[in-house]
């Protein structure tokens, strides 16, 4: 039965083909319209470690004080080296690092190639635990590196391609302006999207980190930050290296991990005890304000999703709703016209649930057949996302099976809500009344 | 034309007029707010940097070599001397950053030394006494730097400078009277800038939304900046050198001294490069939301064809009727555009409210501004005329039905 009403949906629509072009081309380019920008949107907002995200954690610390938010503004999204430090130290969370990101010449061997420039964070061991770093070859540095202030790296695999022809190089050297480091660990290939570990300096899509050094180490060597450098009023701020890391500039994303709701309550309350301690030895002048986000919280506080992208979508359903409307409209059309033949069908005993099956199945034909064109549109759309959305954006976007997957279904499932309406009115035709005027 | 039988008959087709009503509706609701968002877009993107954009280019110079900052400074005096010379250009000048970078640097700035709340915002542009020609800024009160009033700024070093050059937009933010050349203010220090001159344009570093209140505030300070990072190198051709310079200019660079990284890809910039980048995202959101107007606008006339086709197939014998009766064809047609005028008028009148409705929803949600009603007047022209238009053809197939329609198949 559901086989001939599937021919009947066919021959219907080969009936008035303009309606049914009509039809088709509003759920396709509804639906690929939302689907390209969903495609945006999916790339942007995910959650770059899912397994994890609940466990990781940002602290802030109004070291400014509410005048600096008289005219707006939030707590400072670093925080300064004092503070960074003493968190560190204080090690009341399951691992702890801090992070800034640091850039580097590479001068290479062969003197007919130009030197080129590398690019990463300072960091401590405990980035590469908290954060599941995968390895293709060797490992984070330990803990003891970091106190001892060692030469080592660990660098990405695109670099160790670069240098090492992508062969195992743990234990070998690079040189970094002008000094030697020891390759820890290569990293397996690792960006996770957004780059939810530095979104507070730049986009967090850019291009990924070709090295990373220990915090300590960078700090000795006075490794300039490549990032955000916050500062506020006009306190006196010692002149040089010295004078800038004891200041109350910020600069340093902190991340800690917390197993459990208990433990982040905990932290909580030491980051409030700690603002307090400062309150007392008269480094804050004013009562402590402090703050301790999640990872999807820091994404979301960070603004990371691009405003566009939200607004994109939101006109993108706009439009398919639209289409919907349209496509409820011209059904309700088609199916009315056939009035007097259901009519004769009711007339000859087919019952109200086979004239809703009937024509909601000619109605998914429509969807599958607009799902078809989306997919198409869609695809086209994704190509065209460049012309749109700024290049690190749109390479994101792409086309993979559960897009497709979710475009036909999308299709399908506008179609059949469209069909909903009109079948309903199809199927309350009165045969005694369609018989009579005929 | 009388109004009442159209509504008595509309009331017969109660779903097929809230459908094309209430499509028209989001119609006009999403495509005012694409146009006011499309016109956003398009004024930010067109705002004038105030410098000479033809014929400037930019260089990224990263320094790979380890020298002292002392070192550092004759190598840049050294590049500068060398790129002057160049016969394609005008005129060059170290920077730490240019118009429209995305980033940059950016003080508070206060009137009195003991304020804690600062007066306003400035972007920090740092050059030598080459700068204000090199950009092709206009100088229109008081001088530019002499050579002697040029320092060195090192790695976190807070140098005040005891002259500066700013901008109109924050002369006349700090002083509103005018009076602003030879007055000081406090940049982040205690001690005083004293404003030496006055350029009538130069646009900030970043043109983000959040700094479109201080978007013409700058401050020209007479620094050369030879931290180990590496600076950029502001760079004026000649006019209509522009191509040759930008060959020249790394090559003389290379030649001076082999230890520096230009980067391949986007160590070189020409001004409109830079431009294009900067309002990436305000380009694509205006072709964003123009095809979807257009599609949208497309879509609704495809729907309201195809409705009244079908209300026109179905009153063929009506229609039929009322040219024996003596109606012309010009009545039946006028029938059909007063009928859908009438829904389309309860339509937009739906559609104005929901626009606006959007949009404050918008405001609250992203950094958006007040709709403004001449979009929402420009939204209701156009989907009236699109609804006249869209009727049209349907309209001329009814008034071509013949009276004798009135006989057949009773």
């Amino acid at each position: 039965m559901l086989g001939y009403y599937f021919q009947l949906g066919l021959r219907s629509l080969r009936r008035n083909p303009i309606l049914t072009f009509l039809m088709v081309m509003a759920i396709g380019f509804g639906v690929a319209a939302s689907m390209t920008t969903y495609a945006v949107f999916r790339a942007v907002s995910g959650n770059p470690l899912p397994n994890k995200s609940s466990r990781l954690f940002v602290p802030q610390i109004d070291n400014w004080g509410p005048q600096s938010r008289k005219t707006g503004g939030d707590l400072p999204e670093s925080l300064s080296y004092t503070d960074a430090m003493a968190l560190m130290q204080a090690h009341k969370a399951a691992r702890q690092t801090a992070i800034y990101p640091v850039g580097f010449t590479l001068v290479p061997v062969d003197p007919s190639s130009q030197p080129f420039a590398v690019n990463g964070y300072a960091a401590y061991a405990d980035f590469f635990t908290m954060f599941d770093v995968p390895f293709e070859y060797g490992g984070g540095w330990q803990s003891v590196d970091d106190a001892n202030r060692s030469n080592v790296v660990v660098i990405s695999g695109a670099m160790n391609q670069k240098i090492f022809a992508g062969a195992n190089s743990v234990g070998r050297e690079i040189q970094l302006d002008g000094r030697d480091y020891r390759v820890a660990g290569v990293l397996a290939d690792w960006d996770p999207r957004p780059r939810f570990y530095d979104v507070n300096n730049g986009s967090g899509f850019g291009d990924a980190p070709d090295v990373f050094m220990p915090f300590t180490r960078a700090i000795d060597l006075h490794t300039e930050t490549q990032g955000n450098n916050n500062c506020y009023g006009t306190t006196g701020q010692a002149p040089g290296w010295d004078g800038w890391l004891h200041s109350e500039c910020v600069w340093i994303s902190l991340w800690v991990e917390l197993p459990d709701a208990t433990a982040a309550t905990r932290y909580q309350s030491y980051l409030q005890a700690y603002a307090a301690d400062q309150q007392r030895a008269g480094r804050f002048h004013w009562a402590p304000t402090v703050r301790l986000s999640s990872l999807m919280q820091w994404l979301d506080r960070e603004h990371v999703v691009p405003q566009e992208t939200t607004v994109s979508l939101v006109v993108a359903l706009g439009f398919l709703l639209v289409c919907l409307v349209n496509t409820i409209g011209l059904l309700l059309a088609k199916f009315m016209r056939r009035a007097a033949e259901i009519g004769v069908r009711r007339a000859l005993g087919a019952s109200r649930r086979q004239i809703y099956t009937q024509f909601l199945i000619e109605a998914a034909v429509v969807g599958v057949v607009g799902g078809l064109l989306g997919l198409l549109l869609t695809a086209f759309g994704v190509l065209g996302i460049g012309l749109v959305f700024e290049p690190e954006i749109a390479r994101l976007a792409h086309l993979n099976f559960s897009l497709v997957g979710f475009t036909l279904l999308v299709s399908v499932a506008a179609a059949i809500v469209a069909a909903f309406y009109p079948t309903w009115r199809a199927a309350r035709v009165q045969p005694a009344w369609q018989l009579k005027a005929n | 034309m009388q109004i009442k039988p159209i509504l008595s008959a509309m009331r017969h087709h109660k779903a097929g007029v809230m459908l094309i009503a209430l499509q028209i509706a989001l119609t006009l609701a999403i495509v005012c707010n694409a146009l006011f968002i499309i016109q956003q877009r398009l004024a930010h993107l067109s705002e004038p940097t105030g410098i000479d954009e033809a014929n400037v280019f930019v260089i990224s110079n990263q320094w790979a070599n380890q020298s002292s900052e002392q070192q550092t400074d004759v190598q840049i005096q050294a590049d500068m001397a060398a790129l002057r010379r160049l016969p394609s250009v005008r005129d060059a000048s170290p920077s730490d950053s240019y118009p429209l970078r995305g980033d940059g640097w950016d003080d508070y700035i206060m009137l009195t030394p003991e304020q804690t709340e600062k007066t306003t915002d400035a972007d920090v542009y740092l050059g030598d006494e080459h700068l204000l020609d090199t950009l092709g800024v206009k100088l229109i009160a008081g001088r530019n730097f002499r050579a002697d009033e040029v320092q060195r700024i090192g790695s976190r070093q807070n140098v005040a400078s005891p002259v500066v050059i700013v901008t109109k937009a924050l002369a006349d933010r700090l002083y509103p009277d005018g009076s602003a050349l030879g007055k000081s203010f406090y940049e982040m220090s205690k001690t005083p800038s004293t404003i030496i001159g006055i350029v009538d344009l130069l646009q900030n570093q970043s043109v983000g939304t959040w700094k479109s209140a201080y978007a013409y505030q700058s401050v020209i300070r007479p620094l050369r900046q030879d931290n180990s990072d590496g600076t950029f190198y502001i760079v004026r051709a000649k006019p209509g050198q522009l191509t040759a310079a930008m060959r020249e200019v790394p090559k003389a660079l290379y030649a001076q001294n082999r230890m520096r990284i230009i980067d391949p890809k986007d160590g070189e910039l020409s001004f409109a490069e830079v431009r294009k980048q900067a309002y990436e995202t305000d380009r694509g959101m205006a072709i964003l939301m123009g095809i979807i107007s257009v599609v949208l606008l497309a879509i609704t006339a495809a729907g309201i064809i195809g409705l009244t086709s079908f209300w026109v197939g179905q009153r063929r014998r009506q229609i039929g009727v009322r040219r024996a009766l003596g109606a012309t064809r010009g009545d039946i047609l006028s029938y059909f555009l007063t009928e859908n005028l009438l829904i389309s008028v309860g339509g937009v009148l739906v559609g104005i409210v929901l626009a606006i409705g959007i949009n404050l929803w918008m405001v609250t949600q992203f950094e958006m501004a007040r709709l403004s009603l001449i979009y929402v007047l420009i939204g209701v022209v156009v989907l009236l005329l699109l609804g006249q238009g869209a009727v049209l053809a349907p309209a001329r197939r009814a008034s071509n039905v013949p009276p004798v329609e009135a006989t057949r198949s009773v």
